[in-house]
């Protein structure tokens, strides 16, 4: 084999993506179809609650063509961080999803099912015996961050695909899982190389992101050859150039020349780029640097914080404007002393003024630049829903009838929008774990089960 | 004399995982790259002091094979990570803005 053809059918599962991107992929014979299902880049609250950022509905349409044409063309169709967060009840929601498109299509799919849900014992152990540390920024983890994660996974590297792929399933269905082990695990799987199969991995998982125009929500495929690998669109009207396929090595990375994955850290310092007609480029000399000891995987996890409620409101009155600082504080201060018995200490309230600063904070250089209008926002987060709406009610009053030096407002200081004006936002998470944990054998850790989707025979 | 922001192509921030933040800042020729690059105008210094991190905390660097210099700090908002109390831009894409004014001789 000195060739393999790869497809990633977008940047993200819900997105969307032309069909016919996929059709004109599906006639170079591709090897594999992939699909990111997932991110944290929406925050903790996806992974935390087990549901997708993306709609299910959405899921389904960018699903059923990829799961047709992979049935056809007779290769695996394999899906990372299924469901968004990739625990448990993300993968348990998009399998039932993927149930329903192979009935519906006449399928009966046999599928590898890899959950990256991690066991708080094996991870207490790992911290025990040092073999976990923070990722740059995050705090250091405790046995109480572990216990107290709503959620817990491992996003696992190449290895468990590799495992599953090699049981020839029609489709592998992985929980938590690296952006590039989706298109890395086959061509290492057969021996390519393995810097080059991360490297052109790394471009796909976000679609033809790396196109000109960019698309996160449009196909991209990668052949990888024994020392280089070609990226090319599918879409007529979208190409690729060195620049575009490097810039695309920015984003979201906190290194251009790097790429840490479980197995090691790719050096892109020695890559080329170079142009092979205006769809295709071809980029070769980056390489994988192994770990010398142990493989490392990311550790994810989301803990429930409280509940927020929140309202927004506007403030055209140029006296309240200069004075919002004086109104928000007294408010606040107004509030509790109204809140008999509740604890100040364990609610959290935030004000936000949208039109000064609310972006940057005291970091931002114009914010004291005169605003002729401002969106305030008042954010509650306490230990009930109940507890956030009553603390933003009394938030709300005082603020609205605050008194300070020199108001003319007396009827009222703040515009709502809307009747109610207070909005329930539901449980809060945060990330509880963000962390590297050393681990021997990535494929005991996210072991596969074996799953028939579609009609029984 | 100008501003980054006004030679700047492309000009972003976004996360780079949950705690850290990373700004793109993209040029259309290598000329202007290179006479940024040259400036010694972006330094870890001159972004600490704009955010109020600290400068050993903040990696520049230099991308000419796209045109581009990246700088990564920490995340400046949340009480643990984006999307955490208090944060005030979960994606972190609206951050690059305190680095728009910096003069570029």
């Amino acid at each position: 084999m000195d060739q393999l053809r790869l497809i990633a059918i977008n940047g993200m599962l819900g997105y969307g993506y032309p069909v016919a991107s996929l059709e004109r992929g599906m006639q170079q014979a591709p090897h594999l179809l992939g699909v990111d299902a997932g991110s944290t880049d929406a925050g903790p609250f996806y992974l935390g609650h087990g549901v997708p950022l993306t709609a299910p509905r959405q899921i389904e349409r960018d699903l059923r063509p990829a799961m047709r044409a992979a049935r056809e063309g007779k290769v695996p169709l394999v899906v990372g961080s299924a469901g968004f967060g990739g625990a448990r009840p993300h993968v348990e929601l998009f399998l039932s999803i993927a149930d329903r498109i192979a009935r519906e299509e006449g399928l009966r799919l046999r599928t590898a099912v890899i959950y990256a849900d991690l066991d708080r014992g094996v991870v207490e152990t790992a911290l025990a015996q040092g073999r976990v540390r923070p990722l740059a920024g995050a705090p250091h983890l405790t046995k109480e961050d572990i216990r107290g994660s709503r959620q817990l996974v491992g996003q696992m590297g190449t290895e468990p695909l590799i495992a599953a792929l090699d049981g020839g399933f029609d489709m592998i269905v992985a929980g938590r899982c690296c952006d590039t082990s989706i298109y890395a695990a086959l061509p290492i799987m057969h021996g390519f190389d393995p810097g080059l199969a991360i490297h052109m991995a790394k471009i796909m998982e976000c679609g033809a992101q790396c196109g000109l125009p960019l698309a996160p929500n449009d196909c991209l495929m990668g052949v990888i050859h024994r020392d280089h690998f070609l990226i090319k669109t599918l879409h007529p009207g979208r190409r690729v150039t060195p620049q575009s396929v490097a810039a695309h090595t920015l984003y979201e990375q906190p290194d251009p020349y790097e790429i840490h994955e479980p197995e090691g850290t790719v050096d892109m310092k020695n890559a080329v780029f170079e142009q092979v007609d205006p769809h295709t480029v071809k980029v070769s000399g980056s390489r994988l640097l192994p770990h010398a000891g142990r493989h490392t995987v990311k550790v994810e996890g989301a803990r429930l914080i409280g509940y927020r409620a929140a309202l927004i409101a506007g403030i055209r009155d140029p006296n309240v404007i200069s004075n919002i600082d004086v109104v928000t504080k007294r408010a606040e201060e107004m509030a509790f002393a109204n809140l008999d018995g509740i604890d100040p200490g364990k609610v959290s309230v935030t004000w936000r003024a949208y039109g000064r600063d609310a972006v940057l904070g005291e970091r931002d250089p114009d914010r004291r630049k005169a605003a002729h209008e401002i969106g305030l926002m008042i954010d509650v987060v306490a230990e009930s829903q109940d507890l956030a709406n009553t603390v933003l009610a009394m938030m709300r009053s005082s603020a609205l009838h605050c008194p300070f030096e020199g108001r003319t407002t007396t009827a009222g200081n703040l515009a709502f929008p809307f009747s109610p004006s207070d909005l329930a936002g539901g449980p809060v998470y945060e990330f509880s774990a963000y962390h590297l944990m050393e681990v021997e054998d990535q494929v005991k850790l996210f072991p596969y089960d074996v799953v028939t989707l579609g009609a029984r025979s | 004399m100008s501003t980054l922001g006004e030679l700047a192509q492309v000009f972003r921030s976004k996360n780079a995982g949950p705690f850290l933040i990373t700004i793109d800042v993209m040029f259309e020729s290598m000329a202007l790259f290179e006479r940024v690059a040259a400036s010694g105008a972006i330094t870890p210094a001159v972004v600490a002091a704009r955010y109020g991190v600290k400068a050993e905390d903040v990696r520049v660097i230099d991308y000419p094979r796209a045109k581009a210099i990246k700088i990564t700090m920490p995340r400046l908002w949340g009480t643990r990570g984006a999307g955490s109390i208090g944060d005030r831009d979960v994606y972190g894409a609206q951050q690059h803005a305190p680095l728009l004014s910096v003069a570029i001789p």
